[in-house]
Formats: C-alpha cells, structure tokens, sequence
C-alpha cells in the first residue's frame, strides 16, 4: 500500500509541475512587449478591423483567467491553433520537424550507451592507469564543451577542411540521413557521454570495492566473468537513472545542434519562431518539451523504485 | 574552524601540484593567460577589431591578418582577442549573481526550516524540471534586450542549484553546538545567518562559483550563438561562430580559433573548479 501511496504522490507532484509549467508558457503572450493583439496578428496590417478579430479569435477581451482556462483546455484537447507568421497549423508544421530532432536525439542516446558505458567500465577497470586518465581528461573535455561549439568544429575539421561529413541539412531517407545526422549525433551525444563516462566509472569503482566482488574473484572466476556477472550488473542501476535523464536533456540540446548544422528540426523551429516573436509556436514547442522533462523525470523516479530494492526501501520506509 | 584556514592550505599545496599534476598546471596557465588578453586584449590586439579592411574579405591566414580576415575584412585574431571579455564577463556576473541569491536562499531555507524551507526548495524543484537552455532561449529572445536580460534569466535559472547546495551544508551546520549559543545569546536571525554560518559554508559556496562559470560560459555562449543576448557583429566568440559559419573551407580558421578558446576556457575551468572543490569543499564536510 506504501507503494500506491508513493506513486500516487509522484503523479501529483508531476500533475503540479505541468500545472505550473502551463500558466508559465500561458504567460509568455504577456511576456513579449508590445499589446497582444498586435503580436498575434503578426505581419497583416493592423487595421481596427484586423485588430478586432485577432481579439474575438483568441478571446483577448475576456479576464486574463478565462482566456488562461480555454488556452489551456485547447492544448489539452491537443487543438494547438496556427502559426501567426505562416498561418499553418501548427500539428502540421510539429509533424514536419519532429522526425529529425527524435532521429537526433536517439542516434546520440545509442551512442552514449554503446560508447559511453564500455568507455567507463573500462576506465574503472583500468583505474589510476594511461587508459583511465585518457579517458577521464576526454571526457572533462567533454562535459565542458558546448555542444554548439563542439559541432562547429566536427563540422570544420571533418566537413568543411577533410570533407569526410556533409556540412549542411539532413539528407534523404536510410542511410543518407544516418550519414548527415553522424556529426549532429556525435556533438550531441558527446557532453551526454561524459556524464556517463563518469557515472559509470563512479559506480562501477563503487562496486569494485565490494565483499561480493572479492568473493568472487577468490572463488577464482575468470575476470570478464568477474565483471560482466556481478559488476556491470550492479553498477547499472545509477547509469541507467542518468540515461533516462538524459533522454529529456537531449531533445534541449537538439536546438543548438540544429542550428549548428542547419537541420529542419523543432529546434530550428523554435529559434526561427522565437526571432520572429511566432508565440503560439513557442508556447506550444516550450510547453511540449516541458511536459517531456517532467514525464521523463516521473518515469526514472518509477521505474527506480521498480528496479532498485535498496531504493525501494529508502523511499517506502 | 575559519574560512581562511583551508584557503591558505590551498596557497601552500599549489607549488606542490604543479610538480605533479601537469594536467592542472596547463589549465592554470591557460587561465592565466586569458586572463591577461580579458583585461588587454584590446591593446593586444594588433588592429581595431571592427576596422573593416574591404580589400581582404573572406581570407585565410596573409601577412598582416594572422588568422585571416571575415566577410567584412576584419581580422580575425584581433576579434578573437578582444572577444575574450565578452566571453567571461557575463558568466562572472552571473555565476557571482547565482551565488548571491543562492546563498542567501539556502541558508533561509536551510535555517529557518518549517515553510519557508518547504516554498523555497518547492521554487527551486520546479526550475529544476525546467529545460534550462531553452528557457533561457525563449525568455531572453521573446523580452528582447541585451546581455542584462540574458544574465537576470541564467541568474534566476542557476541560483536554485546554488540554493540546494548551500541548503545542503547549513542544515548540517543548524543544530552545531555554535548556532545554538548564538541563538541563545539573543541574536537576530540575520546576523546569525550571516556572521555565524556563513563563514563556516563559505568554503563550499566560493568553490562552487567556478562550477557555476562553467555553466554560464557554455549558456551564454550558446545564446550569443543564437543571436542572442549581444548584438550581432560585435566581437564574441559565440557570435563569430555563427556569422563566420558562412566561412567554413574558405577560412575555416574563423570558426575554429573561437570554437577552440570556447572549449579550453570551459574546460580548464572545469579542471579548475573540480580541484578547488575536493579541497576547499572536502575540508568543510571534514569538520577537522
């Protein structure tokens, strides 16, 4: 019943937050200087009469509440409105950007996961030597690196200068857009790998140091066996929280790595409409992505508990 | 038990780690060195970084422009030098800004306890769930403004981290046989906040404004990048990043210099930081 109880508190606590989140990004409309009417009607002529119907169309004359509670009621019926500078739903244009930016973000987690925990088990294994302190000092590199700034330069070297990588867009379908996105995927999965790179060296040496793990090595098992069988798996709980949390972060980073590589994808999207002052388009990528994070931080909070009995038991009592 | 104690610590280990620690010693160098080109780099510079010479645009490394010119003719190591201000003394300010609301929070927070610790650690999870960058992105591009806007907005968006570390420290602190005689004696709360704990945290606080530099180089980098927070065409590396970008396989050498610098600047501040941090910080939850 402890554990009713504490998902049932999880779920408020989530419910709270996008509650939170939505009256921020309601608020962005107010945000912006200027008479909200006039932003909306965005590049048409502001005729008395143009203003007027922007006011009866997004029920501007009404108290700020009521017009929060409809706003509010549209997004949940996921009836998002249109752009005001292209007048395109903006479904439409969501379903046209999204593809490139989850593309992205996947590409980087399966790098991380595929480079990130080998490079930090190894590096616990091989602790205090060469190999650690290589990989240590790459990944300090790593995490401190702007992610923009660090595509820009896979872009010089490896695009522009030795003309490995195509510098611009997101190529056709199959294997050319896994081509075009290799370089974004890599800035993007770089600074995320760090983390990992740490966490799992961290908790890796955690269990190193352990009475089980000496256990077995006395009970004279081979040294994969040793490290596949008792480390790994309880080194993996932590890192698989970190990657979870990472998911959220990665879709954040997109935007910058977009940019960088001039790729058509919500990222883009939300620069282009936060310079144009687009805010309907910038409520609803920002709300989107919001609701994302606190999903994602709901789930690595369940699913911890799930996994993990020593949690279990810190959280339950 | 003084905040002094581990600080002179720190001044006498330093010869020591430049004897073994190579890694370190470069960062310190670098950071030394940029400093430097901060505080004279417009002096430094061997041409005024917005003189635009209309015979050289868009050249690699010649005689007289070291690392090439950019589409308007301007030289691209005297812009690289004189951005090097711009690329550190906003995330000063904001890390210092960070620290100071942080602070004062956590040890609000962490010593008054009851609600007011509830509605202030409640503030800071809800900007936790926040997607920083891009809050940051949205904010500063839609109230438009200049690099004070961009730095109120990564003030507030740091500080609740500062804030749930200090709280973390001075809930060890509140119950500490010192905080009660200064309670008993009669002082009022601030004064037993400020000339009582806060010497005692103090040590953690101050390592942890490097760190927050870090992040505030790669923030306010990024939205400079996006055209953001500065104006264009002034000398920034962010800013050269994104208007030289055009530039890539013709002088590749504009991007890269300022993408480099970037990174080294954050990264030796990294090493930096993480080193200051294991012993100014490790010292406090000694208690010696």
């Amino acid at each position: 019943m402890r554990l009713a109880g504490f998902v049932a508190k999880r779920l408020v606590i989530a419910a709270l937050l996008v509650l939170a989140v939505s009256v921020a990004v309601f608020g962005l409309l107010w945000l912006a200087p200027g008479d909200p009417a006039q932003i909306l009607l965005g590049s048409r002529a502001a005729t008395p009469e143009a203003l007027a119907a922007v006011r009866a169309q997004y029920g501007l004359d009404h108290p700020v509440w009521v017009q929060y509670v409809h706003w509010l009621a549209a997004m949940a019926r996921l009836d998002f409105g249109e752009s005001i500078q292209t007048r395109e739903p903006i479904t439409t244009l969501l379903a046209q950007r999204a593809p490139v930016t989850v593309e992205l973000a996947l590409y980087a987690i399966v790098l991380v996961v595929l480079v990130a925990v080998p490079a930090g088990m190894v590096a616990a294994a091989r602790r205090g030597r060469p190999t650690d302190r290589l990989l240590t000092g790459i990944s300090t590199l790593a995490v401190s690196a702007p992610p923009f700034a660090l595509g820009i330069l896979l872009l010089s070297v490896l695009g522009a200068e030795l003309r490995i990588f195509p510098v611009f867009g997101a190529g056709d379908e199959g294997w050319d857009r896994l081509w075009h996105l290799t370089l974004p995927a890599i800035a993007l999965a770089a600074g995320q790998a760090a983390v990992v790179v740490r966490q799992t060296r961290a908790s890796a040496l955690n269990v190193y140091g352990k009475d089980y793990l000496t256990f077995a090595r006395a009970r004279g098992l081979s040294g994969s066996l040793v490290w596949r069988r008792y480390a790994l798996r309880n080194a993996s709980l932590p890192v698989v929280t970190t990657v979870g949390l990472l998911l959220a972060s990665g879709i954040t980073g997109a935007v910058l790595i977009e940019q960088t590589f001039s790729l058509k994808g919500l990222g883009a999207l939300a620069v282009s409409a936060v310079n144009t002052k687009d805010i309907p388009v910038v409520q609803v990528i920002t709300g989107f992505v919001a609701v994302a994070v606190v999903l994602g931080n709901l789930a690595v909070d369940l699913v911890q508990v799930a996994l993990d009995p020593m949690v279990r038991k810190q959280v339950l009592g | 038990m003084t905040a002094a104690a581990p600080a002179t610590r720190l001044v006498r280990r330093v010869p020591r780690i430049r004897r073994s620690k190579p890694m370190l010693t470069f960062c310190f160098l670098f950071l030394a060195a940029l400093l430097v080109v901060v505080v004279a780099g417009q002096w430094l510079a061997p041409q005024d970084p917005s003189h635009q010479d209309l015979l050289a645009t868009s050249q690699g490394p010649m005689p007289g422009h070291l690392l090439g010119t950019d589409q308007l003719g301007r030289d691209i190591l005297s812009r690289v030098l004189a951005g090097a201000q711009s690329a550190v003394l906003g995330p000063l300010l904001i890390a210092i800004g960070a620290m100071l609301v942080g602070t004062a929070l956590g040890l609000l927070a962490g010593y008054r306890g009851g609600r007011t610790e509830t509605i202030i650690l409640r503030a800071c999870e809800f900007l936790f769930a926040m997607p920083g960058v891009l809050v940051a992105i949205v904010v500063v591009g839609i109230l438009g403004g200049g690099l004070q806007v961009a730095v109120a907005v990564l003030v507030v968006l740091f500080a609740p981290w500062d804030a749930r570390l200090v709280h973390s420290v001075v809930i060890q602190q509140r119950n500490l046989p010192y905080v009660e005689a200064a309670r008993t004696v009669g002082l009022p709360t601030w004064r037993v906040m400020a000339v009582h704990i806060l010497p005692n945290i103090a040590p953690t606080v101050v390592a942890n404004v490097l760190l927050d530099f870090v992040s505030a180089i790669i923030a306010v980098s990024s939205l400079a990048f996006l055209g953001l927070g500065l104006p264009t065409g002034s000398p920034d590396w962010g800013v050269m990043i994104a208007d030289n970008r055009s530039l890539l396989g013709v002088n590749s050498l504009a991007v890269i210099v300022p993408a480099v610098l970037i990174v080294l600047a954050a990264s030796a501040m990294t090493v930096v930081g993480d080193w200051v941090y294991d012993s100014l910080a490790s010292s406090v939850a000694g208690h010696e």
